[in-house]
């Protein structure tokens, strides 16, 4: 079975388009940010939380109306929603956290929210779980996620470098760079907080990007053998072309699994879910229309040093058909 | 590559059964992490500054005593910061002698020059690393007592993240997280001092005698009076600084009644805690010794008799206090204050919650792709999910191997594994595809699909290996079971996918002239 009888579709002549849309959603997410922040999990943010069981679950407006008065700030900031499915009875209360109030008082705003709870006579209920983060917590957190995630994108470009190019190397993190900044977009365009397993998540799609970027300048070198003669968009529009049929099925393979989690995977994973499933999407996205698209533009600027380069068309000319020509004839060529 | 085929399928045969074996039975060997099976996740900060100031409050106190033997005449001490502390009013005259008698303290304080007759000691840089390093390693120490001594199942106490001065606590299963915060955090030092003056209600009745200066040598400490029928009282005591014993002392603590059948905790002391008790207490009948713990005074009863090894604290307490206190006190004092910087319960129910709707849905998934890989790939979709079975075989062997612990970020780890594992697949079967398009033999057409793939397949596990060690060199915890989960992953599905997975295109093409491949 073939999903593709020798495809050629014009990859890295569409690449302003794609360029553009990613560009919209990207700054639309950094308006977003910008004018709303961006909604951080306990974890960073810090705060409490208190997940609790009810027998009949109350309105989320009186949950609301007993906390609300003995937190600070009058509840202003409060977060009362349901949690999980709808037979589970739960619901999630947050509490930013107000000030430096820390050590001592950590545990004491949970304490308050459950005696609020009992007090109001709200029926009978069982707190499920409570995750209280001090302030200094969540800063090292960040710092440390931040340095983890440059430092392991250095590595992969140093490692990329030297097994390809350089070129290819900046393509590859471009395009995870990209992916992170569209998860994140679609993170605060859905509202979903960023916490420790979305940050799970954005890392598995970091390496997941990188790996599919691999596969196909993979592709590219070995295609580079073969093809001294045509201009590197050519060689790049042939190698996704010849690996569009696994990168499919790969990014089928593992949407599917995705949105299995997804669906039925719980509340607790949802958020990770939601981020993947934007991933994968991206990810796969990004490997044709920003890694190669980098790279085409890194080997634009400096003359060529292909001595045939002149003879090929340059980049709109007429790839398409070229990219037919040679994707039949690669196989046996290389 | 081996060519002995009947090696390679030795090899995969003893890997396997290895991993099985270590993972037999799944529900004790594999670790679940808090998120999933329920439990209380704490990280503490160790006030390190209180041992540095404990020790630079004993080394003035030590010189103060020195200083008086000395008959050296100083206008005070003060301790200005956690590792510092200042000498006033030094005669001229007696500056040579000051210097002298000072000379010891020089091997953990540098001296200032002293100007004006007054000195300032300062602790050491080192000398005040070190009693940090100290007091971080204590309290991990007494923490792990006293949560081995609630009896929690494979707790976790260590040291955490970069400031070195972090704790985590991981308890599973604990019912009650409020009493379990209470027993680590409570300092629980005890010392028995000899009372010089008091009860007395106020501070400035205490001090009518000196002037309302501290005499030398001596400090105030509070206490709770709780008189029959009326509302419990602050105290006030005058007792002597040095402590006739301290809770280091002790050799055992456990509940008991006072002479009024109230809850109280009987302790028995050490040789050199019992031979100290009962020299002061042989020369003392007839004062009151202060039982103070935490800077309270619990109880001051008055020595009646000489006693040496043994005695019994009593004030107010309930019986579930006395079993806290009789196992904070067995299990030693901490020697500094902590301060919660985290905490997170997470009820048995909400993992288990978690455990069953991930294993559901992660069952349903990989179910639809095991589908789609027999349908596209017919026969060759076999090969696909036996090598992606082994792979999970091999990751989960290896973390029972290592007893990592699966954690919901493992179990994303587990999924790009997977993820990886199919990609390694499809790709050798692509290019297999092509090879046979290209009107190769099937056999040749195996081989050089995975060839030419193996490649790009080192690049895409050796990439990703980098990222995960730097994630796992520079990530916190969860992260850290992340990149742990991929190493193995992708080290795993390495050799699943071109190993395994070709040795079984090897062996059932064997001793076959096959002119077709079902693929």
């Amino acid at each position: 079975m073939q999903i593709f009888k020798n495809p050629n579709f014009d990859f890295v002549g569409y690449r302003w388009h794609a360029i553009a849309l990613s560009a919209v959603i990207i700054v639309a997410g950094l308006i977003t940010v910008a004018l709303r922040g961006f909604p951080l999990g306990v974890e960073f943010s810090g705060g409490t939380i208190v997940i609790v069981q009810f027998d009949q679950v109350p309105g989320v407006d009186r949950i609301r109306s007993a906390v609300g008065p003995v937190v600070a700030g009058g509840g202003s900031d409060l977060v009362v929603q349901r949690y999980g499915q709808e037979a589970q009875r739960q619901v999630m209360i947050r509490v930013p956290q107000v000030g430096a109030e820390q050590g001592a008082d950590l545990g004491r705003v949970a304490d308050r929210v459950v005696q609020a709870l009992t007090e109001a006579k709200l029926g009978t209920f069982r707190v499920e779980g409570t995750e209280i983060v001090g302030p200094m917590v969540g800063k090292d957190l960040t710092r440390k996620g931040l340095w983890a995630t440059g430092l392991s994108l250095l590595g992969v470009l140093t490692y990329i470098a030297i097994r390809f190019r350089l070129s290819f190397a900046v393509g590859a993190v471009v395009a995870t760079i990209h992916d992170l900044l569209v998860m994140m977009s679609f993170l605060v365009f859905f509202g979903y907080d960023l916490t420790l397993n979305v940050i799970a998540a954005v890392l598995t799609i970091a390496g997941y990007s990188v790996n599919d970027t691999v596969v196909v300048f993979d592709r590219v070198r070995e295609n580079l053998r073969g093809m001294r003669k045509d201009d590197l968009s050519t060689v790049i529009n042939v190698a996704v072309n010849q690996t569009l049929a696994r990168t499919i099925i790969t990014a089928g393979t593992t949407l599917l699994s995705v949105v299995a989690l997804f669906l039925f995977g719980g509340e607790v994973l949802r958020g990770f879910a939601f981020t993947m499933i934007v991933g994968i999407v991206s990810g796969t996205y990004s490997t044709v229309y920003i890694a190669a698209a980098v790279v085409t533009f890194w080997r634009r600027k400096p003359p060529a040093r292909a001595p045939a380069a002149a003879a090929a068309p340059v980049g709109g000319g007429k790839p398409a058909q070229t990219a037919r020509q040679r994707a039949r004839k690669t196989p046996r060529t290389s | 590559m081996i060519t002995d085929l009947r090696w390679r399928i030795a090899i995969i045969v003893i890997l396997l059964g290895a991993c099985l074996w270590a993972i037999y039975p799944p529900g004790e060997k594999i670790r679940l992490g808090l998120d999933l099976k329920g439990g209380v996740h704490l990280v503490l900060q160790v006030n390190t500054d209180d041992a540095v100031r404990l020790d630079t409050d004993t080394a003035m106190e030590r010189l103060r005593e020195d200083l008086e033997r000395a008959g050296v005449t100083v206008s005070g001490a003060d301790r200005v910061s956690p590792t510092e502390f200042q000498v006033k009013g030094i005669q001229p005259a007696q500056d040579q002698l000051f210097r002298e008698t000072a000379a010891p303290l020089e091997a953990t304080f540098s001296r200032g020059p002293g100007a004006g007759g007054t000195y300032t000691f300062t602790m050491r840089p080192n000398e005040a690393v070190r009693l940090r390093a100290d007091s971080v390693t204590q309290a991990r120490q007494t923490i792990d007592r006293r949560v081995n001594e609630l009896g929690v199942t494979e707790p976790i106490v260590a040291e955490y993240g970069s400031s070195s001065d972090q704790l985590i606590v991981q308890l599973p299963g604990v019912k009650d997280p409020q009493h379990a915060k209470r027993i680590i955090q409570s300092t629980a030092m005890l010392e028995l001092k000899l009372v010089e003056k008091g009860p007395m209600p106020t501070k400035e009745a205490l001090l009518q005698d000196s002037a309302g200066a501290v005499p030398s040598g001596q400090e105030v400490v509070t206490g709770v009076e709780t008189l029959q029928g009326q509302q419990p009282e602050a105290v006030f005591y005058l007792v002597r600084k040095v402590p006739v014993v301290t809770g280091k002392e002790l050799r055992n603590a456990k509940p008991s009644t006072d002479e009024n059948n109230q809850p109280a905790v009987a302790f028995t002391l050490n040789n050199e805690g019992a031979r100290r008790f009962g020299k002061a207490t042989g020369e003392n009948i007839g004062r009151q010794l202060a039982i103070i713990l935490d800077g309270q005074v619990r109880s001051a009863p008055r020595i009646d008799s000489r006693i040496t090894d043994s005695g019994i604290i009593h004030g107010t307490f309930t019986p579930q206090e006395v079993q806290d206190l009789s196992l904070v006190l067995r299990a030693g004092a901490l020697p500094a204050s902590l301060t919660y910087l985290e905490e997170r319960i997470v009820g048995p129910t909400l993992g288990a919650d978690s455990i069953r709707s991930g294993l559901m849905a992660s069952v349903m998934g990989l179910t639809l792709v095991a589908l789609f890989m027999l349908i596209y790939y017919r026969l060759s979709g076999i090969n696909a999910l036996v090598a992606l079975t082994c792979n999970l075989i091999l990751l989960l062997g290896a973390m029972a191997y290592l007893g990592a612990t699966m954690t919901l970020p493992g179990v994303a780890g587990f999924i790009l594994t997977m993820g990886m594992g199919v990609d390694s697949n499809v790709l050798v079967f692509e290019r297999i595809k092509e090879e046979l398009a290209a009107q190769r033999g099937v056999k040749a057409s195996i081989d050089a699909g995975f060839k030419r793939v193996f490649l790009t397949l080192v690049d895409t596990h050796a990439t990703a290996v980098i990222s995960a060690a730097f994630l796992f060199q520079f990530g916190t915890g969860p992260i850290r079971g992340f990149a742990t989960t991929l190493v193995f992953g992708l080290a795993a599905n390495l050799f699943t996918s071109t190993f395994i997975s070709r040795t079984l295109f090897e062996a059932v093409l064997r001793g076959r002239h096959a002119t077709t491949l079902s693929i």
